[in-house]
């Protein structure tokens, strides 16, 4: 069952609601589903869960069908939402808790190139201190689409190359970069 | 003056023509810009999708830098803009930084390079440097997502509306068109997990850039440069309307007013070639004559 297929009954439960309120710090049951979050979301016609609604399964506790959801992970942080909502929380703040979420506890994103992506991005800014992009994409790539879409990118990338637009050597690693990320999974833990 | 910058992980790969137009109009301009010593990444969008602590603590970092060297600091790509706004806020409210003790008093301000120009720089310095007005180019001005919102962390005056660079370029003579998709968002990294989705942000920013007049798009940000300009060839091939919009750095067309000799390799790194367009308003021809 998913949420397009409300009104269903369903039994409010507060627990991942005080969950979700307590990992973003925003207050969920403050919404009044006014509905300008999703009037002025980007991304609202590829979701299968609009921000409003998914604020709402937030306050009804329907766990599995948000951590489950595509929005937390179509979600571009455009943070239009969070501005235009007229009682002040931040809805794309909750989408960050949300995902952080759904990685802790083990959940597979129903978009799962997202996670191999932000995982590569952090991984380059670990190793050199700075995101060495050409790098960077070259992991996501060979994560999602293997050898074989490695090599259909490589054009693409000489181009790039041959404009100077790839940073030929990577930034030399730096200790507190390291430190806060250690100190990031330490607390993770 | 003197000013404080902090370039972002873009400006020394995909955006290299920012950075190099940023340094140049500065230079014309009088500016001395001084890199941040051994500033590390922001954090971008991943580090807050991800955790938060990593988040703050990865933007915190350079402004303890920034701190030291007791300047106001200049900021050119939009999502490290607003990355680094989170981290003032963070520490202004006197919070700790998880991983990383930052000495922080707040005694400098962030500014985008459109808020720089505009307000710090000012409209007499920019008209005094104009060698070649951009009376024939009819840009929209597209200030992305993160230089605007949300307000209340960014401090952006109007964050729907956003005036800067329409202000830069008018002084500069360009017939700056008004629009109503100067902070929508292009789709950032959905650009390499949902290309799909990208394509339909991008055609919609372009088809109304059309609409409103517009023959080229001004940006200022790295992410909506690579976007926009990238992928038109490939939005013409599915949608058989033809999408060839030239996409500038705002610091480039200024370089072009300017006169200076290097906008030329700027625009070479181009997807979108953007010379015809100048060549056919007449903003060529000084290149051609140095």
């Amino acid at each position: 069952m998913t949420v397009t297929e409300l009104p269903r009954t369903v039994v409010p439960n507060p627990s991942f609601r005080k969950q979700v309120e307590e990992k973003s710090g925003e207050k969920i049951t403050a919404c009044y589903q006014c509905e300008k979050c999703t009037n002025g979301c980007p991304l609202a016609f590829a979701m299968d869960i609009v921000p409003h609604k998914l604020m709402r399964s937030v306050h009804f506790g329907l766990k599995d069908e948000v951590l489950n959801s595509d929005t937390i992970w179509i979600c571009a942080s455009c943070e239009t939402c969070t501005t235009r909502c007229p009682n002040g929380i931040d809805i794309a703040h909750v989408m960050d808790s949300l995902r952080q979420i759904s990685q802790a506890e083990g959940i597979k994103a129903s978009q799962p190139q997202v996670p191999v992506f932000h995982k590569a991005f952090l991984a380059s800014m670990k190793r050199f201190g700075r995101v060495h992009e050409g790098e960077m994409a070259a992991m996501y790539i060979l994560k999602t689409g293997g050898l074989k879409g490695l090599m259909s990118m490589a054009g693409m990338a000489i181009d790039m190359f041959k404009k100077g637009k790839i940073k030929i050597l990577p930034s030399r690693p730096n200790k507190q970069v390291r430190d806060i990320f250690r100190a990031a999974e330490r607390k993770g833990k | 003056m003197e000013v404080s910058i902090y370039p972002g992980c873009s400006l020394e790969g995909l955006a290299k023509s920012y950075m190099e137009s940023v340094e140049a109009v500065s230079k014309t301009l009088g500016i001395e810009l001084r890199e941040l010593a051994n500033w590390t990444c922001c954090g971008s969008a991943s580090a807050h999708v991800m955790n938060d602590d990593l988040a703050v603590a990865l933007a915190a970092r350079n402004l303890g830098i920034a701190e030291k060297a007791g300047m106001d600091l200049v900021v050119p790509c939009a999502a490290c803009y607003q990355r680094l706004k989170v981290a003032e806020k963070h520490l202004r409210q006197g919070k700790p930084v998880e991983g990383l003790p930052v000495k922080y008093e707040g005694s400098f301000q962030i500014r985008t390079m459109p808020d720089f120009f505009w307000e710090n720089v000012g409209e007499k310095a920019l008209i005094e440097k104009v060698k070649n007005p951009l009376q024939e180019l009819n840009p929209v001005c597209y200030y992305g997502c993160l230089t605007s919102r949300p307000p209340k962390i960014t401090d952006a005056k109007n964050p729907e509306d956003p005036q800067e660079m329409d202000r830069v370029l008018r002084s500069l003579g360009a017939n700056v068109k008004n629009w109503s998709f100067k902070a929508d968002c292009c789709g950032g990294d959905l650009t390499l997990t949902r290309p799909d989705l990208h394509m339909k942000l991008t055609q919609r920013i372009l088809d109304m850039a059309i609409e409103a007049g517009a023959d080229c798009i001004a940006v200022a940000c790295p992410m909506c440069h690579e976007n926009l300009d990238s992928k038109q060839a490939e939005i013409s091939q599915e949608t058989g309307r033809t999408y060839n919009i030239p996409i500038f750095y705002f610091t480039e067309l200024m370089g072009l007013a300017f006169g200076d000799p290097a906008a030329e390799k700027w625009l070479s790194r181009h997807t979108v070639d953007p010379l015809p367009l100048l060549r056919e308003k007449g903003l060529l021809e000084m290149q051609v004559r140095r």
